[in-house]
Formats: structure tokens, C-alpha cells, sequence
């Protein structure tokens, strides 16, 4: 038996060899990975990594695991094409892998900005591990660094950076942060911490060139002028790996299309994680999500089908930032939420923020709130939506009380 | 030298040496303890490191209020022992413990 071929070893294709050993399969698995190094974690790369020059990428498992669990860990990998007819993995370096399943688990690449000076020295993006070392090795001097997007990349590095004393300017083309995955009000909290933090944001900003001098990066263009800068990085989102999906022929429409049991139209692959556009449950949509739980997640989910017992991926989203010693939690998707209901802390600091929409709970976003952000995943995921006036005290042990009565 | 003794959802016990400074999860992880998935990499976010103190010969320094919230309103109801390894760093007084991992 050929067994299992995942190709990719993010948080995802590491969960699903590790979950399908949990569920007992006992098939051979080749797990594939185009980078160097073990399979790390990727959030600590925009915080943690970056505190000192030689703190080590943090591992997802340790080398022990993948001998242990008999996981065949190939690195340095690159899969150049998969030939479906024959069910095998072509590899850059030759190799060729059979399988009898394939799992893609390919992530995604961050979106380049397309502009003028973008090749300069000095231009960073943040998403592997080889981006975080060029970064973190370029960091020294550097006075004065351009954020470009106000996304969690971007906001978490800007936060980092200006802890380091380095002059930090963001700019993002939407008139606020976190524009397509936070309420307003949660935006605005995160640009008062940034801001207090030393941060200068400048939002509604397209920018319109990177300008250099001798080849290195001097700055960025926008509306208003030059913001100068020895250091850019540019943090605008990310495009699917889907193109080995898309030259094999499978069914591609930002990320490769699955159905609920994360199978491709190909009976033999499955896709899931960053580079795979599924049915999102609670949406009743096809979307595509980056984060870890959903990599993860869905790993779990896939290694139950692979392993005799269908699993639809019905998890309730939940994503995190931290952006400086601000905790972003969120829990659930927003879709056209109809009403919103508002936390503060006791010191009048923005708390949470409750979607709702047709009286039904949709999101939770928590500042520094972790209890309660905990809560709002169990909430979601049961569908329990306590009175607004309940939400609205922000009383966590009152929340606690209200789901725990529905759901007795 | 710190060990550390995790046992493991199936029953397995096993002793681990760790570096002072890395958490307990850390440590696990890299040890291959089973039952420890810690998807959020010790961001305090998931609950996926949970273990119960077996034994201590030193009390542990108590959970902070991240830690404590996290487990109260996480879907398994808390023990007593209760912790989230991620938030346990490790140093000399912490040799000789025992945890009990979770699972999921």
C-alpha cells in the first residue's frame, strides 16, 4: 500500500499525520515539507521569535515525535507535480512519491504589493520561518520601519517593533484597521493601544511606491508625501498555494474547492487549511480560511474520514492576535450582523463586542477577555444566545449562568 | 537537570529532563508527550495543553488570571490541580512534578 501523501507540513499537514496515527491508521505516511527546517509554529514568528537574535523557532513537535509515530517526515521537498493517473508525487529533486490518498495542505503565500520598488533591500514580507530570519537579521539599526497593512501580521509586528524603540508608521488603504475581520469598535481599541504604544497610523493611505537609494529601501510613497524608512514589510494578505491543484486539473476558485468531508473533485485527494476553499458551515458558503484552528481543525475532522468515519468540518471559526500586551481574541464569523452589543471593562476600556443577527450570536471579539472568549466559543458552537441585557453587563459568571441554564 | 513526569491519557508515565526558562508545554512538546496538541504555541488560547498537578514538591507559582479564566470557561470543567501547561515555566523548584495530561 502506497498510504497517505500530504504535501505541506504546516500547523495543518502536522495535525493530520498526528491525528491520523491518533485514529489508529497504520498505513504508511509522507509527509512533505518544501522548507528546511522541522515544522514550527507559525504565530510566535511575528513576537516571540523576534525578541532575541538567537531564539529558536519553536517546533510544533519535537524531532522524537515524527520517528515515534513513524511519520516519514521529508524535508527540503519540493512537490512540482502531482499525476493523478498515476497516483504519485513528482518532486523537484526527482523524487517520486506514490500514494493512495493525497491531502493537500499547501497554505498560502503573502500577497506582493505589485508597485514600483518592491525589490529594493529592505522589503520584508512575514510568513515562514525564512522570512522571520531575514527579518529579524535585517532588524539591527534599523530606526524607522513602514508597515504596510493593518491586518493582525502587520499590527502584531508594529506593535513588536515599537516596543524595540524602532519608529513605526502603518498604512492601510481601508479608512480603519483589521478592516475585514474585527467590528469598528474593536478596530478603534486596537488603534488607541497602538497608538499609545508610539504607533503612527495612516489609514484611507494607498501607497504608491516604495522609494530607494543604491538599491535599498528609503520610504514610502503615499498620498500625503514620503514616509521615510529603512525597513518596509508588507503585510496585505495572502494568495492560496493552489497552483499544483490547478495544473493536476482540479477544481480551483480562490483555493482548491472541497466539499463539508474536505475531498476535492478527485476521489483520492482532499485539500484543507489555508489553500482550500470549503463549505463554512455557519455561512452556508464556500470560503476560505487562514488561520490555525481551521488548519487544525479540519486536520482532525479529514483524519476521521480517512480513517472509516465520515466527519463534515463544522468547527466554529476562532482566531487570535497579540498585538503588543493586548490579547485579540474572536470567536465565530461575522455575516451582516444586525446588532452589536458592547463590553467595557471597569476602567471603561472596550471589553468585547457581541454580533448578533436575527437574535442569533455570531461573533465574539474580547479584549484581553479570555474567559470570556472561551465562553462565546461554546456559546456559538451550541447556539445559545443569552439576553442582550445579560451580554450587555459583560458579567462573564452571569453570561456562564445564562448559557449553562439553556443548555441543562 | 529538571525532571519533569507527565502521564499520558493512555496511562504511560514518562520522565522528561528540561531547560529552565521553556514552559512545561514546551518542554512536553518536544519530549513527543502524548495527548498534547498546544495548536496555539503557549499563546494561553486554546486549551490544548491542560494537564492536572499529580504531585509537587514545591507549590506551583499560582495561575495568573489569563490562565485561570481560560481554564474556567473552557468546555472541560476545571479541577482543583488543574493548569495550562503553557503558562508553567520551568525552573529547579518545579523538579519532581507529575502531571496528568488531559487529552482531548
Amino acid at each position: 500500500m502506497a498510504g497517505i501523501v500530504i504535501i505541506g507540513a504546516g500547523h495543518g499537514g502536522v495535525q493530520l499525520a498526528a491525528s491520523l496515527r491518533d485514529e489508529g491508521f497504520d498505513g504508511r505516511i509522507r509527509l512533505l515539507s518544501d522548507e528546511p527546517v522541522l515544522p514550527y509554529h507559525k504565530p510566535p514568528l511575528s513576537k516571540s521569535f523576534m525578541k532575541t537574535e538567537d531564539t529558536p523557532l519553536q517546533h510544533l513537535r519535537g524531532e522524537s515525535f515524527y520517528g515515534q509515530k513513524d511519520i516519514g517526515l521529508e524535508r527540503g521537498c519540493e512537490v512540482t507535480a502531482v499525476e493523478r493517473p498515476e497516483k504519485r508525487v513528482i518532486c523537484g529533486d526527482g523524487r517520486v512519491f506514490d500514494y493512495d490518498t493525497l491531502a493537500l495542505a499547501t497554505g498560502a503565500t503573502a500577497r506582493r504589493l505589485d508597485l514600483p520598488g518592491e525589490a529594493l533591500t529592505g522589503v520584508h514580507t512575514l510568513r515562514t520561518a525564512s522570512d522571520a530570519v531575514a527579518l529579524r537579521a535585517a532588524l539591527p539599526g534599523v530606526r524607522r520601519v513602514a508597515v504596510v497593512g493593518g491586518g493582525f501580521i502587520g499590527l502584531e509586528a508594529a506593535a513588536m517593533l515599537s516596543a524595540r524603540g524602532v519608529q513605526v508608521d502603518v498604512i492601510e488603504l481601508a479608512p480603519r484597521l483589521l478592516n475585514r475581520v474585527a467590528s469598528e469598535a474593536t478596530a478603534n481599541r486596537v488603534a488607541a493601544h497602538l497608538a499609545d504604544a508610539g504607533v503612527t497610523l495612516h489609514l484611507g493611505q494607498t501607497v504608491r511606491a516604495i522609494a530607494g537609494r543604491a538599491g535599498r529601501v528609503a520610504g514610502v510613497q503615499i498620498a500625503d508625501g514620503t514616509l521615510p524608512a529603512d525597513l518596509v514589510l508588507v503585510g496585505v494578505g495572502s494568495v492560496p498555494n493552489d497552483a499544483l491543484a490547478k495544473a493536476a486539473g482540479l477544481v480551483v476558485e480562490n483555493g482548491i474547492v472541497v466539499d463539508e468531508l474536505l475531498r476535492t473533485d478527485d476521489a483520492a485527494i482532499c485539500a484543507f487549511g489555508d489553500c482550500a476553499a470549503f463549505p463554512q458551515v455557519h455561512l452556508r458558503r464556500r470560503l476560505r480560511l487562514e488561520s490555525v484552528q481551521n488548519a487544525t481543525d479540519q486536520a482532525r475532522a479529514l483524519a476521521k474520514t480517512l480513517t472509516g468515519t465520515p466527519t463534515p468540518y463544522r468547527a466554529v471559526p476562532w482566531f487570535w492576535s497579540d498585538i503588543g500586551d493586548l490579547k485579540l481574541q474572536i470567536a465565530g464569523l461575522a455575516d451582516a450582523p444586525d446588532s452589536l452589543v458592547e463590553t467595557r471593562s471597569e476602567g471603561g476600556e472596550l471589553k468585547s463586542v457581541y454580533a448578533l443577527k436575527a437574535g442569533r450570536l455570531q461573533v465574539c471579539e474580547t479584549l484581553n477577555s479570555p474567559g470570556e472568549h472561551m465562553l462565546a466559543r461554546r456559546m456559538i458552537a451550541n447556539g445559545v444566545t443569552p439576553d442582550a441585557a445579560i451580554l450587555r453587563s459583560g458579567n462573564v459568571e452571569e453570561i456562564k449562568a445564562a448559557y449553562l441554564a439553556a443548555t441543562s | 537537570m529538571i525532571t519533569l513526569t507527565f502521564v499520558e491519557p493512555s496511562g504511560r508515565r514518562r520522565e522528561i529532563t528540561c531547560e529552565p526558562g521553556q514552559s512545561a508545554m514546551q518542554a512536553a512538546t518536544q519530549a513527543g508527550i502524548e495527548g498534547i496538541d498546544a495548536e496555539c504555541g503557549g499563546s494561553c488560547m486554546c486549551a490544548t495543553c491542560h494537564c492536572l498537578v499529580l504531585q509537587s514538591p514545591r507549590p506551583l507559582p499560582a495561575p495568573e488570571s489569563a490562565e485561570a479564566d481560560t481554564l474556567e470557561f473552557a468546555a472541560e470543567a476545571p479541577q482543583a490541580t488543574s493548569r495550562l501547561t503553557c503558562q508553567i515555566t520551568v525552573t529547579p523548584e518545579l523538579d519532581g512534578t507529575v502531571f496528568q495530561v488531559m487529552g482531548r
